[in-house]
């Protein structure tokens, strides 16, 4: 069974051959720089941007359908919610009303709100590919070496990368586990009501947790047995060296963000873009 | 005690002196009087049944006792000249490389070079170097073509292959290997011994094995064999010295088949006959008793058969289009047979176990039961006739109390709660657990725990019992435990059926084998039979017995009968 947390499919191209930190570096940068701004000029050509490295990084569609969906669907929810809750929130935030049309009386739309909320779609289509990037071009084995060079505790790093090494055996034994249950008698299906279903999926649990915690000991025990926590550093046998492209990308994003400052401070005066003050 | 005579000028490279443990959490000493040495470059087998404090004694030398797991010590032990006080756990494992039984869990890295390369990264050994280091290491135990692979894409061997070679990088000079035998087939497993033997031959390292198959590992050479038991060692001597005594079988361990077998036929074994393996015995010198006794066994007792009470035809399954898991399975029990399905590692044999439980379903073919196709009955209807045990009981028990566990399936029917009571305790005092009924689960050991899993089974009052491993990872005196336990079902009229690796239990316990290879049935016939035919053991990852083999040096002039004959005769004894 061949069972993995994200599908990582090896390609040679100029982001696969990024290093790992170079990607979640350029995900961090691009990512604040994108939720700083609420200047539609500077976001859009982000989103374009991601959009295109989405494509030169060769991934299929069919790798993101899901969770292209799934986040489609959240923005949509977003969106309307956004305008349920505070219709005018455009109104208070640019200081100005123009309105276009009203649905009753509380809920008249406004070029402000359209400009605002317009905005927040932009951006949330923008980080969500170099997410996804991330995500599907990183050598998950190079994952916790990125973290780790980052600066995160390599102990927390390589819990990341334990955890995608025995998730796939979690879920094998959650299938063996239910499977054996339900030759007792146990219905997990429809069929059964709600209530009864979840007090039968904690019958899974508990003999799941059991034999985890089992586990835990033999393989705490290995780490030690090679040394694991020996040193206050260690090196990453998966650890991707920085070479010139890396300094090209990380260089790429930097200016992107620098420029997506430039603009806050010398033309907006704020974060936001207020083309309603004329 | 006699050390090796050439290596006694050394200095002992582990050296246990009047040594005694006793764990925090307990109240007697697990190991007791411990007093022995092992030269560098020597090759000892450590034999003793579960309990008898070899885990123990293997943290002992890795370390992991006293700086991991507390205790009070007395006496001394020294691992390269050092105590424990002058070392460190990571001191010590630069010394002694530990491949643990479960290879598995040892695997911490997502790929094999990864893995092999932790204990570098650990030491921060830099990227190219380490590179280097790994994929030479790899090499040397045949791992290196597949550095990238991930551990779902390898067999249990290439696993502990690479456990191997994760412990080889820090260049230790022992080798600790617990359990090397416990999760691999026959064949996987005699492989491993012989890579175990090349590593000790070509790179002089001294090797340490705990394990209770004790024939599987004499296979190759070992220097010499410590018995321990109730926490002392009780013997350490030469395999030819020990196999000679009777103190194996005395303490619950088991000794080799063929050693069993010469002394039915009352063979005086003496070491000069060199008796330590199969390959050095004197064969002339005990070829006449062996024949005598084979002449004076009466013939194989021919047994009533029952009516077929499964059926299975042409069944074919797969997860995907490319691969195939059963191919045109077909096969007859019949009720009252006690079954072993047999063979490699992912041939199929789970799978073929779901299908009859209804987990998964057939893509063709069908399932008769008494003469009925079951296609159509649901997984919890079929549970009524043909109950399923998994290998671990931990991952079926949901209850904290015994009783509770038991009565689960009755209580999830909407059975009578006066009649629950009464069926469960009928299935517990089959099981033998009546007396604990009130406790929890908790307070059993593994084999109890097994048989709670079976009570919960035996329970619904089904027809045939499915068993995945039932004797993985237990010593000789749990799997006759076990076994006798389900030969006594069997005996009530139980059908059992039971997916094994173990060739023991298959030739002891099953007349009937049913043998799977690449998802196909490639037997179905007596056990002794498909034990004895060598293309077969071929191509099913199975190890002819070593009863077989003698007979077959001794020139027998049926070898296969002979095997027929031990059985018989031990089942005899046994009644």
């Amino acid at each position: 069974m061949k069972a993995k947390l994200f599908d990582y499919i090896e390609k040679d191209n100029f982001v696969f051959n990024l290093s790992g930190v170079t990607k979640l570096l350029c995900f961090l940068i691009l990512t604040f720089t994108v939720m700083y701004s609420y200047d539609v000029r500077v976001i859009l050509p982000v989103l374009i941007f991601s959009f295109w490295v989405l494509h030169v990084s060769e991934i299929k569609f069919a790798q993101i359908k899901i969770m292209l969906y799934y986040v489609l669907v959240f923005i949509a929810i977003n969106f309307v919610l956004t305008f349920l809750f505070s219709p005018q929130y455009g109104v208070e935030l640019y200081g100005s009303k123009h309105e276009l049309f009203a649905l009753t009386e509380r809920y008249t739309v406004t070029a402000e709100q359209l400009l605002y909320q317009g905005t927040k779609v932009v951006k949330y289509l923008s980080v969500i590919p170099l997410g996804m990037l991330f995500l599907l071009t990183t050598n998950p084995s190079e994952f916790a070496a990125s973290l780790s060079s980052i600066g995160v505790s390599y102990k927390a790093a390589f819990a990341v990368s334990l955890t995608l090494r025995y998730f796939p055996d979690m879920i094998r034994d959650y299938n063996d586990i239910a499977l054996a249950q339900q030759a007792r008698g146990l219905d997990l299906s429809r069929k059964e009501r709600l209530g009864t279903r979840l007090k039968n999926i904690m019958n899974i649990f508990v003999p799941l947790i059991f034999s985890s915690l089992d586990r835990v000991e033999v393989i705490s025990n290995a780490m030690d047995l090679r040394g694991f926590g020996k040193h206050k550093k260690r090196t990453w046998y998966a650890f991707k060296p920085l070479v010139k492209n890396d300094g090209l990308a990380i260089a790429l994003c930097v200016a992107i963000a620098l420029a997506a400052l430039a603009v806050a401070f010398f033309i907006d005066h704020g974060r936001y873009w207020n083309p309603f003050v004329a | 005690m006699d050390g090796p005579g050439e290596t006694m000028q050394k200095t002992p490279i582990i050296s246990f002196h009047n040594f005694s443990f006793q764990y925090f959490s307990q109240k007697e000493p697990t190991l007791l009087d411990i007093d022995f040495d092992i030269y560098p470059g020597e090759k000892i087998l450590i034999v003793g049944p579960s309990g008898s404090g070899k885990s123990t004694l293997a943290h002992c030398i890795n370390g992991l006792i006293p700086y991991a797991y507390k205790g009070t010590i007395t006496g001394t032990l020294t691992v390269d000249g050092k105590t424990p006080e002058e070392s460190s756990l990571f001191e010590r494992s630069r010394k002694v490389g530990t491949v643990l039984q479960d290879s598995d869990s040892q695997f911490v890295g997502l790929t094999v070079g990864e893995d092999i390369a932790f204990s570098l990264e650990n030491d921060r050994v830099a990227q190219p170097q380490m590179k280097e280091t790994v994929q030479r290491v790899a090499n040397m135990v045949d791992m290196g073509t597949l550095l990238s692979s991930s551990p779902f894409e390898l067999s249990g061997g290439q696993k502990q292959r690479t456990a191997l070679a994760g412990v080889m990088v820090d260049d230790v000079d022992v080798l600790l290997f617990d359990e090397p035998l416990a999760n691999l087939d026959p064949l996987t497993g005699k492989t491993a011994i012989d890579l175990i033997d090349r590593i000790h031959r070509d790179y002089q390292k001294t090797i340490v094995i705990i394990e209770h198959r004790m024939e599987d590992v004499l296979y190759r050479h070992v220097d010499r064999v410590l018995v321990i038991s109730d926490g002392r060692i009780v013997s350490d001597t030469s395999p030819d010295q020990l196999v000679c005594s009777d103190i194996l079988r005395r303490l619950g361990n088991r000794e080799p088949l063929y050693v069993t077998a010469l002394k039915y036929a009352g063979v005086e074994l003496t070491p000069d006959l060199h008796p330590g393996y199969l390959d050095t015995l004197d064969i002339d010198r005990v070829k006449e008793p062996l024949l005598r006794w084979y002449a004076a066994q009466p013939p194989h007792p021919e047994k009533p058969q029952g009516q077929v009470i499964l059926s299975v035809r042409d069944l074919c399954f797969q997860y995907t289009k490319k691969r195939k898991i059963l191919q045109n399975i077909s096969f007859n029990i019949r009720r009252g047979e006690m079954v072993s399905i047999v063979g490699t590692n992912g041939a199929g044999k789970s799978t073929l176990a779901k299908v009859i439980c209804g987990f998964v379903h057939e893509d063709a073919g069908e399932i008769l039961y008494e003469g009925q196709s079951i296609r159509d009955w649901t997984i919890k209807e079929r549970s009524l006739k043909i109950g399923y045990v998994m290998q671990n009981p931990n991952q079926m028990i949901s209850k904290p109390m015994i009783f509770d566990e038991v009565a689960l399936g009755l209580r999830i029917r909407g059975v009578a709660e006066g009649e629950i009571r009464e069926r469960v305790e009928q299935a517990l005092k089959i099981c033998g657990l009546y007396p604990m009924r009130n406790w929890p689960v908790a307070a059993l050991s593994f084999g109890q725990k097994k048989r709670v899993t079976i009570a919960s089974m035996l329970v619904m009052d089904p027809q045939i019992l499915i068993l995945d491993e039932p004797t993985a990872g237990q010593d000789y005196r749990h799997y006759t435990d076990i076994m006798e336990f389900l030969r006594g079902l069997n005996q009530q009229g139980i059908t059992i059926l039971m997916i094994t690796h173990d060739m023991h239990l298959m030739l002891e316990y099953t007349p009937h084998a049913i043998v799977i290879a690449g998802g196909r049935k490639i037997g179905d016939d007596s056990a002794v039979a498909i034990l004895t035919d060598e293309s077969m053991a071929e191509q099913a990852n199975l190890k002819l017995t070593s009863l077989y083999e003698l007979a077959q040096r001794a020139e027998l002039p049926d070898p296969q009968n002979f095997v027929q004959q031990f059985i018989d005769y031990e089942e005899a004894c046994r009644s």
